[in-house]
């Protein structure tokens, strides 16, 4: 499965997907990127007048890029997957080191510490455009492919 | 191993993961992972992780499925070890 086909897979859309891109991707890691729009809703009030990015927007993109892209990829290694793919978090801990500013290009890379029993879980870093550490945690959800059972 | 001496280990490895914890104060055999314990699927890969770092054996997909209650574990860790 190439990269561009992972994003056809994805189960988000617009205002909530939040990869533009995968650089690299293997068993064990995937690295991808996303431009923070300046028309995102959420910069209206995160802050008055004082546009960041939230912090569970960058953990967001972090799982959707990290764990959902990877996931994909590991699901489709064994049989070729369905479009009826059946996902949720299940936990996160991550420490945040610098704001994301709106228009800013960040990268995520995520190394896989397993997956068992469909569950991924996964080191997780953003940087930025300057290769500063933006955050990093450990994330974990489940991925299951329904095949059949629509 | 013991039967006793396996579901004194099991105890310790789900403890962490228990949401209901009157579920730990009858711990046997009968008791179910999801219903008594309430510890959900995700938190039951890592107890399930946990099991084969703490007795050295290697779960299957098959034996996973097939783990509801503490007797199941038991039962499927005592397959293990003797398979060793």
């Amino acid at each position: 499965m190439d990269k561009k086909d992972i994003l056809k897979h994805l189960p988000y859309s617009k205002p909530f997907l939040f990869v533009d891109e995968i650089l690299e991707i293997n068993e064990n890691s995937v690295t991808g990127q996303y431009t923070f729009s300046p028309q995102h809703d959420f910069y209206k009030g995160h802050f008055k007048d004082n546009p960041v990015t939230p912090g569970v927007i960058l953990t967001e993109c972090m799982a959707q890029i990290g764990l959902v892209c990877l996931g994909i990829f590991l699901l489709n290694k064994d049989s070729s997957i369905s479009e009826n793919l059946h996902i949720a978090l299940s936990s996160s801990e991550v420490e945040y080191f610098k704001p994301v500013f709106p228009g800013e290009t960040v990268e995520v890379v995520s190394e896989k510490q397993y997956f068992r029993f469909n569950k991924l879980k996964c080191k997780v870093s953003m940087f930025n455009n300057s290769e500063e550490l933006v955050c990093r945690g450990v994330i974990a959800g489940m991925i299951i492919d329904n095949k059949g059972n629509e | 191993m013991s039967e006793k001496e396996i579901i004194e280990r099991l105890k310790k490895i789900v403890e962490p993961y228990v949401q209901r914890s009157e579920g730990l104060e009858n711990f046997q055999e009968k008791t179910d992972f999801l219903n008594d314990l309430e510890i959900n699927s995700a938190n039951l890969v890592d107890v399930v992780l946990d099991v084969e770092d703490e007795f050295d054996i290697e779960i299957d997909n098959d034996s996973m499925e097939g783990m509801l209650t503490v007797g199941d574990a038991k039962s499927i860790i005592q397959d293990k070890i003797k398979a060793e």
